[in-house]
């Protein structure tokens, strides 16, 4: 086992700091940064519920930590995010999952999408990761010094996800037929919802508010376009030609996988609320 | 313990031994064993199960098949034949007094 002491001292802000910070009257989002920060709150949190619904049921018990521990980073950016949102409306963390609707959740709908099996879990997760990397290497340069500081966080962590749905990627795809097949079918069935991803951000067209601030998802696409094709060629598949989905989900349309995970996410919470846990 | 092709829903997921060196540790130490198809991922699953991804640690990891260890039942062959020969450490001989140096 690794000695305690050599264990690396994180420095890096903590969704406990941020909260420290809005408590203390330091660190308040104005409204188009809150609206914006939970529109990326939600699209992490959704991901990371998804990603525990596979817990002691993936392929192997060293599969079930790495999805687990990828869930748990995502779990991370989400209540930062969200802590940081909530700050300009005097609501938690908590408040902001358990107490929202589906209509109310901004999360875009590639990250509500059913796990399916191992292969559909890839292939989302892969889009997901892409997108991830190239939105928070550009958001570490945001003006907004508390989104900064947790994009700064969580590039570290979405580049190791990157590399194992690439892993995934190459061996499903390049595995047996059985497996290739299913490669294929997982990455088909996530491509609809690609699209939404590089759609505005409907708080960024309010007025410039978000100029410096935010991220324009339009200017992701590159490198989002010159990686995850190559990549899906190179594990011997097919980049999908289907049309993408209309999207909405920054707008709170969703499809209708939200709603029951939803009613799972927030049953006790909703059953006792108020309650302190 | 299972070894490469002990059974037959594992033969494609061998064990692999994982070493460790710390960001300040001197060695590589010997942390555990995990089951991973390949190399790579048995590098990212020793992260994942070892280390929590903490920075400045080097792993390495061997497919526990590529691994002889000694026989236990050998013991005594093995490692006991330096007793009672103390002649083979430095400190049997008593240093000459025209040596001061020594």
């Amino acid at each position: 086992m690794i000695p305690k002491s050599s264990r690396a001292v994180s420095t890096a802000l903590t969704p406990e700091a941020i909260a420290a910070s809005i408590a203390s009257a330091e660190t308040a989002a104005s409204e188009p940064v809150a609206r914006y920060a939970l529109g990326l709150g939600d699209d992490a949190l959704v991901l990371a519920h998804r990603l525990g619904e596979w817990i002691a049921n993936a392929p192997e018990l060293e599969e079930d930590v790495a999805l687990g521990n990828i869930g748990l980073d995502l779990l991370g950016h989400a209540r930062s995010f969200l802590t940081y949102a909530g700050s300009a409306w005097g609501r938690s963390e908590d408040d902001l999952a358990y107490f929202r609707g589906e209509s109310d959740y901004r999360n875009r709908q590639l990250f509500e999408q059913p796990s399916g099996d191992f292969a559909h879990t890839i292939a989302r997760q892969l889009f997901a990761s892409a997108y991830f990397d190239a939105l928070y290497r550009a958001l570490q340069r945001s003006t907004d010094p508390t989104l900064a500081a947790i994009a700064a966080k969580a590039t570290k962590e979405v580049d190791y996800h990157l590399d194992h749905s690439v892993q995934w990627l190459l061996r499903l795809g390049l595995g047996t037929a059985e497996s290739h097949r299913r490669m294929q079918r997982g990455v088909d069935a996530m491509w609809p919802f690609v699209g939404e991803l590089f759609s505005p951000e409907p708080e960024a067209d309010a007025g410039g508010a978000l100029e410096g601030v935010a991220v324009d998802p339009e200017s992701l696409r590159a490198a989002f376009d010159e990686l995850v094709p190559r990549l899906i060629t190179d594990a011997g598949l097919a980049v999908p030609t289907i049309p993408f989905a209309w999207g909405g989900g920054r707008e709170g349309r969703h499809t209708e996988a939200l709603g029951p995970m939803l009613a799972e996410m927030q049953v006790l919470a909703r059953a006792h609320p108020g309650v302190t846990w | 313990m299972t070894s490469p092709g002990d059974s037959g829903t594992r033969e494609t997921w061998p064990l692999w031994e994982v070493f460790l060196r710390s960001s300040r540790g001197l060695s590589h130490v010997h942390a555990g064993s995990l089951h991973a198809p390949d190399s790579t991922m048995a590098v990212r699953n020793a992260r994942d199960l070892y280390t929590r991804r903490g920075e400045g640690v080097s792993i390495w990891v061997v497919p526990a098949s590529a691994i002889t260890a000694s026989d236990p039942d050998a013991k005594g062959e093995f490692f006991e034949s330096p007793q009672g020969k103390e002649y083979r450490h430095a400190t049997y001989y008593t240093a000459s007094e025209t040596v001061p140096h020594l």
